[in-house]
């Protein structure tokens, strides 16, 4: 017979090494203190915050980036005139402005830059700094794709259309090295909260310029090395679908009060993968979590899952102009037949709220129109009104959504409710791939389509703006002179008590016309390492890192 | 000089082959709907005709076609547009050895496991042993890596703390990656080895052999060995580029930064410099390799080498 | 030591009757036939058991009753009594009869893909490597160029342009799968052309085409089948990859990679969605390959002498 030898010996070579390896642990496990340092542990000991950031960040430019977690790693990088509080979204703390203060209408606002604010190179930061930044993000060349966060500044819109040339007629001055005068289209008391987000953060001339024209999108100058920022942090590493580190920027301003000596964030965009590395002590947090182990995350001692409410909106457009779609009774009809209770009871299980409104009730004191809600007999009825008697004579429609797992369960559970409520047969489900998914919004090419709705400050104006005509968010074919005038008379009044009141009125404008079906409103579900202290729950999510502590537990 | 002729123009044909490959994708990427400058939050149309503009999209797709070949020709594969900052050059530079190194030394996993594998089941055809390789073999052919992956990193490194779970710096993670995809290609191996290595076996000049009385040892791999493996050296050109570019599963479930997520990504983001970039090499690796399983090929059986 | 073998008798003697011989040796040969069996009754309960009223509707959902065991029954909040057999996912659905449904999609998609796949390779591989020179030069190149273009890119603007056609995963999957099987039939029958028996054809006068079908792809009939039992599983790996990438088959509808692909990003917390389907899926993979064994054995007259 032929005797196989090179497989036995390697064979035996393997389950002699998995022997060792196995007892080895046993060892381990039973002599106690046998704990080896894990990566967390090292990371706390030396005061390195390890964050779990979602996708891999576009760019490292204020002005070029669009998604939450390029502006988390911006947030540590660069400071802002007003910047985040470390536990409350309505307080503000003061950047590189040390106070403000505007006109009586809310529509002319002065920022007094303190005198020590400082580049990771040593140069002032100066108010002709923020100007310099806000006439790039502006400029038409530079087709920065979050410029629109700048219309607030007068004219700024028509600058950045080339309606005018000069930049001289925006409303943003530099009086002198440290007043900056911002003049606005309409009156704004949340100002210094808009103020907040990463497109009103500076950026540093001369490093921009020694690596092309200020108007250059892509140039080297956000590269480790080169990059100069303003921040607590600055950029000292950047492999892409690896990792980003900042480390403490020397000149800044405040670095005494700086806790933690580093930040690495990891572009973990796999759920589940995020969620082994946190189990696997790689990570001190997670940008998100699998929907499917929140429960047994729930039922742990001291769990370090965290679910906070979340200024954002889960919602489904309507093509108003294609039918079905284009029938009110008919969308009325399909919005009372979605139980949202048993979706986010049963479905998304991440404690978020049902939306009975759009905009989300918040801290800002707005509170939305409660009126859709979940109605079998009044969902029949509006299906009469349409004209169908009964669910079999809907033509066929299809929901789109972009592939993702929960946006599937999602819309598996409403097209069976839509099924059992209405009786309605020809719905479908398209799954497309992110990119064809948003030219299908883009243009308007779809029945119903999936949507999510992040608030870019609080207030609901974040909210509702998108609802005008020809808003490019709007994507719905939907338009209503009533919304478009209580939304532009909104935006005149200062008063924050009458303002909400205006728009509320528009919101129940939205709500009655009814060219999205609202579903639930977000909360931020994620695991936190015990080790990391002073990291409070917070509307926006956007947290100040240089309060964060690492302390072992 | 009939092996330098051959060379030559076998090298001619995969630089024409590379050419066409190039052209199919640069035209191919454009017609995919959506752009690059998409976004969820939507961006006005004026910026994304400024946008077009500032990367050249606006020209004709043939001058951009040229433009892109003259880039190309002096190693230039243009900018990354969903890595902003980055080129593409660099991208590609910090990606390959990642998956490289997954490729090569998941290729030796499977190798080091599925021929023998494969060997010893054809000795011992139709045995309970047989049966049980080749069950565990199919086993490893029909879970795909998106379950084998997932099931080494619970056990091997959350149960038994052997390995990280993921990150690639500092990180043992990546030998997980590559043992997903040696254990996957294995199992492919070790089906075609035994295939193959029944088909010599039953070759007349193998019981001439036996007949003979060699040692049955020295007949399996001196005498049946050499052919047996014939098939599988052809498998291994596809296999390498396989397991270079199909390795996105294994890098995005233990966030290895590989070129399989790169291209990924970038087909995602209608990267489209990017896209062609990793395309391009891609490309080359499987024409290379290709053109290697040639030359080995007609080493190992003579009598293609004559016909050549 | 070259290659010698002498199966030109064989071939051109046994001719008609290969077929009924390869049935009476395969017939001897339990396991495969128990996965002949195995595998028809697969089909039978995938294709006909849905049709009983005791299997419910694959999509009914029932959210508040969630991954509930096997064999258990529960009233839902909407009064509905729910029974299942292998218990619900989790959004409420029967698992038993998703894995029912999930198995005519992926039957069919391997079978239709792996027959289109095996059809074009198979010709283009036996054609390419017995002509041999400048056409086998250019022929190969051509694969090449297949090999390396970007699938993903090409998936997703057929399925644009085309919709997310069932029909389009056939072609797609088809498309790229034959790359292989050319270039391993290429192999066989590059080997086998200088062998005596084509020679002796070929003296015969026998056309090239003659020479192609009836000689040669019936010898490379061992790797063809042993390569066709790897890619049926294949095909429906890739046909799962697809539906990873939200292609394929669409929501709420499935098939055993859409049920597999589920199961493994579920499985830490519902084990049994992904241990159900993957049992039925390797069961079923695993007939195929005892069968492609069994068929092999059968069809190679040399082995049954051993």
């Amino acid at each position: 017979m032929i005797r196989p030898f090179p497989t036995a010996v390697f064979l035996r070579r393997i389950s002699s090494s998995i022997r060792t390896g196995l007892a080895a642990i046993v060892a381990c496990s039973l002599l106690a203190g046998c704990r080896t340092e894990t990566k967390v542990d090292v990371a706390t000991r030396e005061k390195i915050l390890l964050l779990g950031n979602g996708g891999e960040p576009k760019a490292l430019d204020p002005h070029i980036v669009s998604s939450v977690g390029d502006a988390n790693i911006l947030r540590a990088m660069f400071e802002g005139l007003v910047t985040y509080h470390p536990s409350n979204d309505m307080l503000h703390e003061p950047g590189v402005a040390e106070r403000w203060e505007s006109n009586e209408d809310f529509s002319e606002w002065r920022f007094f830059l303190r005198k020590n604010a400082k580049w990771s190179n040593g140069d002032p930061v100066t108010a002709h700094d923020f100007v310099y930044a806000y006439n790039r993000i502006l400029h038409p060349d530079m087709a920065a794709p979050y410029a629109s966060m700048l219309y607030f500044l007068k004219n700024g819109e028509a600058y950045n259309k080339r309606e005018i040339e000069d930049f001289s007629k925006v409303g943003v001055k530099a009086v002198n090295d440290f007043e900056l005068v911002c003049t606005l289209e309409s009156p704004a008391p949340y100002f210094p909260d808009v103020v907040k987000h990463t497109t009103w953060l500076p950026v540093h001339r001369p490093t921009i310029e020694s690596f092309g024209k200020m108007t250059d999108p892509y140039t080297e100058w956000q590269k480790p090395g080169n990059s100069v920022s303003n921040g607590a942090f600055y950029l000292t590493d950047w492999r892409i679908n690896a990792y980003v580190k900042v480390r403490p920027n020397p000149y800044y301003w405040d670095k005494e009060s700086v806790k933690p000596k580093g930040i690495n964030f990891y572009p973990l965009d796999n759920v589940f993968t995020e969620e082994k590395a946190f189990r696997n002590d790689l990570i001190h947090y997670t940008y998100t979590m699998p929907q499917n182990l929140i429960e047994r995350y729930k039922e742990m001692e001291n769990s370090p899952l965290r679910i906070e409410t979340y200024a954002g909106v889960y919602f489904y457009r309507c093509n108003v102009t294609r039918p079905p779609m284009d029938n009110l009774d008919f969308r009325k009809a399909l919005a009372y037949s979605i139980n949202q209770e048993t979706i986010v009871k049963y479905v998304t299980m991440g404690g978020q709220q049902p939306a009975y409104g759009f905009t989300p009730p918040s801290e800002a004191g707005y509170d939305p129109p409660n009126v859709v809600k979940f109605d079998p007999d009044k969902a029949k009825e509006h299906l009469k009104k349409a004209g169908y008697s009964n669910g079999a004579e809907v033509p066929e429609f299809t929901i789109i959504i972009n592939t993702s797992e929960a946006h599937k369960s999602i819309a598996v559970a409403i097209q069976d409710m839509w099924k059992k409520t209405l009786g309605i047969e020809k719905v479908k489900i398209e799954n497309q791939e992110w990119k064809v998914f948003q030219q299908t919004v883009h243009d308007v090419n779809y029945e119903v389509s999936r949507a999510g709705w992040i608030g870019d400050y609080v207030d609901p104006n974040t909210f509702l703006s998108m609802w005008v005509s020809n808003d490019s968010n709007n994507n719905t074919g939907w338009s209503n002179a009533d919304y478009d005038r209580l939304m532009k008379e909104s935006g005149r009044i200062s008063d924050p008590k009458e303002r909400y009141k205006k728009m509320k009125e528009a919101e129940s404008v939205l709500l009655e016309e009814l060219p999205v079906l609202p579903i639930y409103w977000y909360t931020r579900v994620y695991l936190l390492h015990p080790d990391v202290k002073n990291w409070n729950p917070l509307l926006l999510d956007n947290h100040p890192y240089k309060h964060i502590d690492l302390i072992a537990d | 000089m009939e092996t330098a002729r051959y060379i030559l123009s076998r090298f001619g044909q995969s630089l024409f082959a590379l050419l066409c490959i190039i052209t199919l994708t640069f035209f191919l990427a454009r017609l995919a709907p959506g752009g690059p400058f998409l976004d969820e939050k939507a961006v006005p149309e004026h910026l994304i005709e400024q946008m077009n503009k500032n990367y050249g999209f606006d020209k004709d797709l043939h001058i951009q076609y040229f433009l892109y070949l003259g880039r190309l020709i002096q190693g230039d594969l243009g900018p990354s547009l969903g890595n902003k900052g980055f080129s593409v050059n660099e991208v590609i530079a910090e990606g390959f050895p990642v998956s490289f190194m997954l490729g090569i030394v998941g290729l030796i996993i499977a190798l080091l496991i599925g021929v023998p594998v494969g060997v010893f089941a054809a000795a011992k055809r139709n045995t309970a042993i047989d049966y049980t390789l080749m069950a565990i073999a199919m086993l490893g052919i029909c879970l795909p890596t998106f379950v084998i992956a997932p099931l080494l990193g619970e056990l091997l490194a959350l149960n038994l703390g052997l390995f990280d779970v993921a990150l690639w710096e500092n990180s043992s993670a990546w030998f997980l990656g590559a043992l997903t995809l040696g254990l996957y290609y294995s199992a492919y191996i070790a089906r075609l080895t035994r295939g193959s290595m029944l088909d010599v076996l039953h070759q007349d000049f193998i019981r001439t052999a036996k007949a003979k009385g060699v040692a049955p040892m020295k007949v399996l791999f001196k005498h049946a060995f050499r052919g047996g493996i014939t098939p599988v050296v052809a498998y291994l050109g596809p296999a390498l580029a396989g397991l270079i570019g199909g390795s996105f599963v294994v890098e995005t479930v233990f966030g290895l930064p590989g070129l399989g997520q790169h291209f990924i990504k970038a087909a995602t983001n209608r990267d489209y410099w990017l896209i062609n970039g990793t395309v391009t090499v891609f490309a080359v690796l499987i024409l290379v390799m290709n053109f290697f399983v040639d030359v080995v090929q007609a080493w190992l059986d003579p009598r293609t080498r004559s016909r050549n | 030591m070259p290659i010698a073998a002498q199966r030109n008798g064989n071939v051109i003697e046994k001719g008609s009757s290969l077929g009924r011989d390869a049935w009476l040796r395969l017939k001897k040969n339990h396991l495969a036939m128990a996965s002949l069996w195995f595998f028809v009754g697969v089909v039978f309960l995938c294709f006909l058991l849905p049709l009983f009223p005791g299997i419910s509707d694959p999509n009914i959902t029932h959210p508040d009753l969630q991954s509930m065991p096997a064999l258990s029954s529960a009233t839902s909040m909407e009064n509905a009594e729910v029974s299942y057999f292998l218990g619900s996912d989790h959004l409420g659905r029967d698992i038993f009869s998703r894995m029912l449904h999930g198995g005519r999609v992926s039957l069919a998609v391997g079978f239709l893909a792996t027959a289109v796949s095996l059809t074009i390779g198979v010709i283009y591989g036996a054609v390419s490597g017995y002509v041999g020179g400048r056409t086998d030069s250019i022929m190969m190149r051509i694969v090449d160029i297949l090999y390396a273009l970007p699938f993903m890119i090409i998936v997703i603007i057929l399925t644009t342009y085309f919709g997310n056609k069932l029909w389009l995963l056939f072609v797609c999957i088809g498309a790229v799968e034959w790359l292989t099987m050319a270039r391993i039939v290429r192999g066989q029958v590059n080997s086998l052309k200088n062998q005596e028996f084509v020679e002796a054809a070929r003296s015969m006068g026998l056309s090239q085409s003659r020479i192609i079908f009836r000689h040669l792809i019936p010898n490379t009939v061992g790797p063809v089948i042993v390569y066709t039992t790897l890619t049926v599983p294949a095909v429906m790996r890739l046909e799962a990859i697809l539906s990873f990438l939200g292609l394929g088959v669409q929501p709420p509808n499935a098939s055993w990679g859409s049920l597999i692909k589920e199961g493994a990003d579920r499985m830490a917390s519902d084990p049994g969605l992904l241990v159900y389907p993957a049992i039925l899926f390797g069961l079923t993979l695993f007939s195929l390959n005892f069968l492609g064994d069994g068929l092999r054995d059968a069809l190679d007259p040399k082995s049954s002498k051993d």
